[in-house]
């Protein structure tokens, strides 16, 4: 496979999907942030002429919460789900093939179930008349009258939940390819297995660990389902702003600037780390 | 050596966490109880009203309709890219590959969003073909991935071998490449598949009067708690069939 200059075939199979992406993917990012300095009108769309109305609008002290709850909830979701996950992608690469089989589907099978029910199970779960809720009443770990839903914790924890399998799937990738003879190296030369775990484990799948926090961090900033259904009023995230923005208010200039905010806060880094990438690529080839 | 048997418990305790509230959604829907906070026997009620709900079974037609023609077309065009990716090095296919990988790292609202402000701009009235188009591009970048995951144990020798032995281009192409594929591209599909029929903020933003897919009508039951048990029963037949899929999946993925 030598490098060619790009020939006709070349092109033949690269353009379906290159143009399909560019038209469906590039243009409506690049309109997003055009849209943010058009004018709103009333029917939800778009009105002529330009204006920077909206990103003065934007800069409201009132998002300043928003933004920083929206931080905190992403990076202490991203934060459990690799410690979680860790130990599990551990386990899964040093079991046998049959059960690393299984254990590959139990984490698959959550993964790919819809996740409206994921979020509707800890609903119904944490409902004042549901199971959870009788069960630590009757234990008496919490009091009578508590409420488990709506606060930032019930928030939290639905994160955790949607998002563990996003986590330990591409630790798993990395973890598979871990040669654990290293690790009994560092227990025969005297390491404990805490020892060997942090120092010889956890640098050998970096890889692993940081393709799983981005794709966790970034999953949680643009989140608006679960802090609507289990979250209080109090428990909005950027992304409940931007839906209601486009949803209730109509106003698609104004969601538009929230978004293509997220959206270069999301991608410039991005596409860094797949420069930095390929051409790392290029210097081991 | 001793091995600690710290991470056993610790996966044994996230695969509870991860499967205990499917379980009590399962357990719930033949409960008689209206809430679940208590066993009032067992109960095939919920089952049988949601048989007599035909909005929920005209959502259903309308996803199946949609993640079919949609996994499809991201099957031609994931494999097609995932060839490109995977047999050209080139300036291109750097540009190429980044334009694939990005879409997996989008948040949903934002893809949900660009397309939204796509179609307003341009004057294209949302409904099924809206919605078409964004699963087609949401499942695009994973067809590729897991085809460009086979292609990666695929001998190119015995293409050059097809065509030692007369056959043509396209022919070795038909005859080898794409039948040892072939088991990649479906799991790719199978993928694509499941991915489309669970969207739920995706297509909320690009889906217009007269669309409403099973997901869209599932966040619509939540807002009554008349209907909740029978989300109960709806999701338990998802969780079913997702089983099937992750089985007939993984089966897919381990031949060759």
């Amino acid at each position: 496979m030598s490098a060619e200059s790009c020939s006709g075939r070349q092109w033949l199979v690269t353009l379906p999907s290159l143009t399909w992406l560019a038209v469906f993917f590039v243009i409506p990012a690049m309109l997003v942030i055009i849209t943010a300095f058009r004018p709103a009108d009333l029917q939800g769309g778009v009105g002529p002429g330009w204006t920077l109305a909206t990103l003065r609008e934007v800069q409201d002290p009132a998002y300043l919460p928003i933004l920083w709850r929206t931080c905190w909830l992403s990076g202490a979701t991203t934060v459990v789900c690799l410690a979680l996950a860790l130990p599990v992608a551990f386990q899964m690469a040093r079991a046998g093939q049959r059960v690393r089989q299984v254990l590959l589907l139990l984490v698959v099978i959550p993964f790919l179930s819809n996740f409206l029910i994921r979020i509707f199970a800890w609903k119904s779960l944490l409902h004042p008349e549901g199971p959870l809720t009788k069960l630590l009443i009757g234990l008496h770990l919490i009091p009578e009258n508590a409420v488990l839903l709506n606060h930032a914790g019930t928030v939290l924890l639905v994160l955790i939940y949607t998002q563990l399998p996003f986590a330990i799937l591409p630790l798993y990738a990395a973890a598979e390819k871990f040669d654990f003879g290293l690790l009994d190296a560092a227990r025969d030369l005297g390491a404990g297995p805490w020892r060997a775990f942090s120092k010889v484990f956890v640098p050998g799948v970096h890889r692993g660990i940081v393709s799983a926090a981005v794709m966790v961090f970034v999953c949680c900033l643009g989140q608006y389902v679960i802090p609507q259904m289990v979250g209080g009023t109090s428990d909005e995230m950027l992304g409940s702003k931007i839906a209601q923005r486009v949803f209730s208010d109509r106003n698609l200039p104004h969601a538009s600037a929230l978004a293509g905010g997220l959206m270069l806060a999301v991608l410039v880094p991005m596409v860094v780390i797949v420069l930095w990438q390929q051409f790392g690529r290029k210097e081991a080839e | 050596m001793k091995r600690s048997w710290l991470p056993a418990v610790i996966t044994c305790g996230v695969i509870l966490f991860l499967f205990a509230p499917l379980g009590v959604l399962v357990v719930n829907s033949f409960n008689a109880s209206r809430f679940g906070g208590e066993w009032e026997g067992f109960t095939w009620n919920w089952y049988e009203k949601l048989w007599e709900a035909g909005e929920v079974w005209e959502s259903l037609w309308i996803t199946l309709k949609i993640a079919v023609s949609a996994s499809l077309a991201a099957m031609v065009l994931g494999t097609l890219a995932a060839y490109a990716l995977h047999r050209f090095r080139s300036w291109l296919q750097n540009v190429h590959h980044m334009l694939i990988t990005l879409p997996l790292v989008m948040p949903d609202i934002l893809m949900g969003m660009s397309l939204l402000a796509l179609f307003v701009l341009t004057g294209i009235e949302t409904g099924l073909l809206t919605i078409w188009i964004a699963h087609v591009t949401f499942c695009l970048s994973f067809v590729t991935m897991v085809v460009l995951g086979r292609l990666q144990d695929f001998d190119f020798t015995l293409l050059d071998a097809a065509r030692d032995l007369g056959a043509t281009q396209a022919k070795a192409v038909r005859k080898v490449l794409l039948p040892l594929l072939l088991p990649g591209v479906l799991a790719g599909g199978l993928l694509a598949f499941t991915l489309s029929i669970d969207d739920y903020v995706i297509t909320f933003f690009v889906s217009g009067p007269g669309t409403t897919t099973l997901p869209l009508r599932v966040a619509s039951m939540m807002k009554t708690s008349r209907s909740l048990p029978m989300i109960n029963a709806l999701s338990t037949l998802l969780i079913a069939s997702t089983f099937l899929v992750a089985v007939c999946s993984s089966r897919l993925q381990r031949r060759l």
